[in-house]
């Protein structure tokens, strides 16, 4: 009764990957079950949804499950916990897991009650035979399954319609202990004998450490605190944190650096970018030379410098004991990063535990993995005795890989009717992955002795959603499309992934082009974006959310009082989402309303999705109105005044339609809303105005500037 | 030179010892008295993650030195309530699901505490007004202001009964 191996369907991704049941799913003790996933909680609620499908999978109740995720000592290696991918392929992985295990326990059920297993069925994991308890049980069948065999992807998951628990909306799991103040985060891990720390950091890769002032940076700590230096990392060491935080403020003073670089304002603009160096690439087939008599529409829109600004600055801990590095991490990638550390510090890999713990939201490449290197770095240097970093505010603001300036030039041939035929986007940006798995450098190892050599130029290939060509390619249906993409090879300052990549530029660009094209061919935004999307799923959003905002086509704008559409699909492959924005306009932009439909296939926590999608248009809208990294004799945005987010009081209303929640694949949602919240605000404005602002973000000077020129 | 400061917090008094009066309250209520529940954010008085009731006021704990907590009376979010009795603050972020990542949480409980306190029946905007002084960076603002609404509604109607 084999079945034939041709008959095996394939495993997802992470699952074969990791095809030990064991590291899943395990039964510890009667009525526990423990689930292991890679994916990390970012503060959005994965492991809430994880914990949702297991128990869905399983047939137990959620309260027995408890979740281990990104531990290097037990959990599935599933990379990084990015890019909206969670629920898409780590999640479809635990269903596959949880049912291999399930029909494992159910074989077994059956040899053990002497019945065939079509007649078994799971409830909150006692074995029923016809409906009615055995007095079997996941836990009483235990010791008979090997659950360190491998997945053979045999277990018949649930279809849509036998979900119990998926598709329900499941509170927060995590949100209880923070709303009591319990010690969640890894800012507040204590371990015994721990002492704190403080980088001095490098100003840049290539300074060296002129002169300390230890006497008079000692006597600022007003109690003891040590140096610990490698080559030119240098950090201070105590048991008291105010200390040590006393003394890393002196040494802004007492420090004294050589062969500092420090970023002028004019590389904080994105058009600095065409003059650089650069890897061209064309993605499509060659432009045509000759418009061949069609009318040739081009607009350039440019974006700056973004920090992902976490609300906490990064933490990191770390102790080496008898040749083992364990270290303590809120990154996004707990195996990536123990291969990193293993290349910076020159240990195995095999020698090195990395764990995660929550850190507050990163959406992206923040300071985490650099924080968690630093401990290490110094824990090295102290063994037996636990380190903790703790990032100043303005060392994450300064020294946070930031999301990349973006230069996206649109061309497009128009047929007669005053539709893209041919469309073409320039792109400009400098890489969006400088990511330890990706062989970025962690930030303290540019200052070991013999530095590591930077990688080669690169970024995320296409083949993983692209980085700065991420949505570089509408979705509608044009003949001729292609992204010329200049990778800019040096940036003033490290670069990496911000929730979207390069997705929020591209669409920004791509939509507001739209919407000057539709203004061209004298028709309604709604349906011009209509009448060249065949796409149903793109059609549903798009009409819903022009339903859910009372869009009345050929309404004015002016006086100050505009509303804006913008649509995607996320990746061009995954979630698709239309946003409408209102809004006023001063001198300031002011943010009235927002409405979004969301097509994000099978939802498996539909207020988290929701409460996703709300803060994805939160922070675009951030982004948008308010942020910019500017330089200024170096990174001159080192706080939360000289780099403002939107406050309470400018967030506007917003409300959220969910459509074909019940399509068998789930798509992430943490990124879809980025580039169309972006795009509506900016057609909102063009509306309100009767004039464009192509570049962002959207300050009262380009308002200003706009106004005067009209 | 080693000193103690006494002071109360959450209705219990403490008394630390500590070499520098100049550490900020922040330090001392999570490093020496264990309190995680107030977070470090930005050290500049920006964010409001460290935000505690001193004597009924909110005040953000990150700066403010230990020497003028003397004799006075500290609230924190472990202050407010517990999981077995939750404050109608910390109920009603829970029913609203009010938060993503969580670590403004404890800073904003107790902005909406001290609002409520000077305003039990807040406007939209009269709360998000009051928050101001918080930054969330996750974009849970609005479930956060209809969380203290929800609370503001039930805590009046708990008042008339």
């Amino acid at each position: 009764m084999n079945t034939p191996v041709m008959n095996t369907p394939a495993l997802p991704g992470p699952l074969a990957d990791n095809p030990r049941l064991e590291r899943w799913v395990t039964f510890p003790a009667p009525g526990k079950v423990i689930v292991g996933t890679g994916r990390v909680e970012l503060g959005q609620g994965v492991l809430t949804a994880m914990t949702q499908i297991a128990a869905d999978e399983l047939d137990v109740a959620m309260e027995r499950i408890t979740i281990r995720s990104g531990d290097t000592e037990f959990t599935p290696n599933e990379g990084y916990t990015a890019g909206s991918q969670s629920i898409q392929f780590g999640g479809v992985a635990m269903r596959q897991a949880c049912a291999d295990v399930r029909s494992l326990f159910i074989d077994q059920a059956a040899r053990v009650l002497g019945c065939k297993t079509s007649e078994l069925s799971i409830c909150d994991g006692g074995i029923l035979h016809n409906g009615v308890p055995t007095g079997q049980d996941y836990w009483t069948l235990a010791g008979a399954v090997d659950l360190a065999a491998e997945a053979t992807g045999g277990g018949k998951r649930k279809t849509v319609a036998d979900f119990n628990v998926i598709g329900r909306s499941s509170a927060r799991l995590d949100l209880p202990a923070k709303i009591f103040g319990a010690a969640v985060f890894i800012h507040d891990l204590v371990l015994d004998g721990m002492l704190h720390a403080r980088v001095v950091r490098q100003p840049n890769r290539g300074a060296t450490i002129d002169a300390i002032d230890e006497r008079a940076i000692k006597r600022a700590a007003k109690a003891p605190v040590e140096f610990v230096r490698n080559g030119n990392f240098l950090a201070i060491v105590g048991a008291d944190e105010t200390a040590v935080d006393l003394a890393g403020a002196a040494a802004a003073k007492y420090v004294i650096w050589q062969h500092v670089e420090t970023p002028t304002p004019l590389q904080a603009e994105a058009s600095w970018l065409r003059q650089r160096p650069v890897i061209d690439r064309i993605i499509g087939a060659p432009e045509p030379a000759d418009p061949q008599g069609r009318v040739r529409f081009e607009s350039t829109y440019t974006r700056g410098y973004l920090a992902h600004a976490s609300i906490s600055p990064s933490c990191g801990l770390a102790l080496y004991h008898d040749g083992r590095l364990t270290v303590w991490t809120h990154c996004q990638g707990v195996f990536p990063l123990r291969a990193a550390l293993a290349r910076t510090l020159s240990l195995d890999a095999s020698a090195i535990t990395v764990h995660h713990v929550q850190g507050s939201g990163c959406y992206g490449h923040n300071g985490a993995d650099d924080a968690a290197a630093d401990a290490a770095i110094i824990a090295m240097k102290m063994p037996g005795v636990p380190i903790r970093v703790r990032w100043r505010r303005e060392e994450e603001f300064v020294y946070e890989p930031k999301s990349p300036a973006m230069v996206v030039k649109v061309r497009a041939l128009l047929d007669d009717a005053g539709k893209p035929a041919d469309w073409s986007a320039e792109i400009w940006s400098g890489t969006h992955n400088y990511r330890p798995g990706a062989g970025g450098n962690l930030l303290g190892a540019q200052a070991l002795p013999n530095p590591p050599p930077e990688p080669p130029p690169g970024d995320v290939p296409e083949s993983h959603g692209g980085g700065a060509t991420r949505n570089g390619e509408p979705l509608y249906d044009i003949a001729h499309k292609r992204i010329i993409h200049h990778l800019v090879t040096e940036t003033p300052v490290r670069t990496s992934a911000l929730r979207g990549l390069g997705a929020m530029p591209n669409v920004f660009a791509i939509e507001c082009a739209i919407d000057e094209l539709a203004e061209r061919a004298g028709q309604d935004p709604v349906q011009y974006r209509l009448s060249i999307t065949v796409d149903p799923r793109a059609r549903a959003v798009i009409e819903k959310v022009a339903a859910m905002a009372g869009w009345e086509a050929g309404e004015s704008g002016g006086a100050g009082r505009g509303r804006g559409i913008a649509f995607a699909r996320y990746k061009s492959r995954a979630a698709y989402a239309a946003v409408v924005v209102a809004l006023d306009v001063e001198e300031t932009i002011r943010l009235r309303h927002v409405w979004c439909a969301t097509d994000a296939g099978l939802v498996v926590n539909p207020d988290g999705v929701i409460n996703q999608l709300e803060g994805g248009i939160i922070q675009s809208a951030s982004w948008v109105l308010k942020e910019q990294v500017r330089f200024d004799d170096g990174v001159s945005s080192f706080d939360w005044e000289t780099y403002p987010v939107l406050k309470f009081s400018e967030v506007p209303e917003i409300d959220i339609a969910l459509i074909n929640t019940k399509d068998e694949v789930p798509l992430g949602v943490g990124e879809v809303t980025a580039g169309p919240t972006a795009a509506a605000i900016g057609n909102a404005v063009s509306h309100a105005l009767g004039a464009r602002i192509r570049d962002l973000p959207l300050t009262r000077e380009r308002i200003m500037a706009t106004l005067l020129k009209e | 030179m080693t000193k103690k400061y006494e002071f109360t917090v959450n209705g219990r008094p403490v008394s630390v010892s500590l070499d520098n009066e100049e550490a900020p309250l922040l330090n001392v209520l999570r490093n020496n008295l264990g309190l995680m529940g107030t977070r470090f954010g930005c050290g500049l008085e920006q964010c409001g993650c460290c935000m505690v009731l001193i004597d009924g006021a909110p005040e953000k704990s990150c700066s403010k030195p230990v020497w003028s907590i003397i004799g006075k009376s500290v609230t924190t979010v472990e202050g407010l309530g517990t999981p077995e009795h939750p404050h109608p603050l910390q109920q009603a972020f829970i029913d609203e699901q009010a938060g993503q990542c969580g670590y403004c949480l404890a800073g904003i409980l107790i902005s909406a505490q001290a609002l409520l306190a000077r305003n039990p029946s807040p406007t939209r905007s009269e709360i998000a007004q009051a928050l101001d002084d918080n930054i969330c960076r996750c974009g849970s603002h609005n479930r956060i202001i209809r969380a203290i609404e929800k609370a503001a509604a039930r805590m009046g109607a708990g008042a008339i009964s």
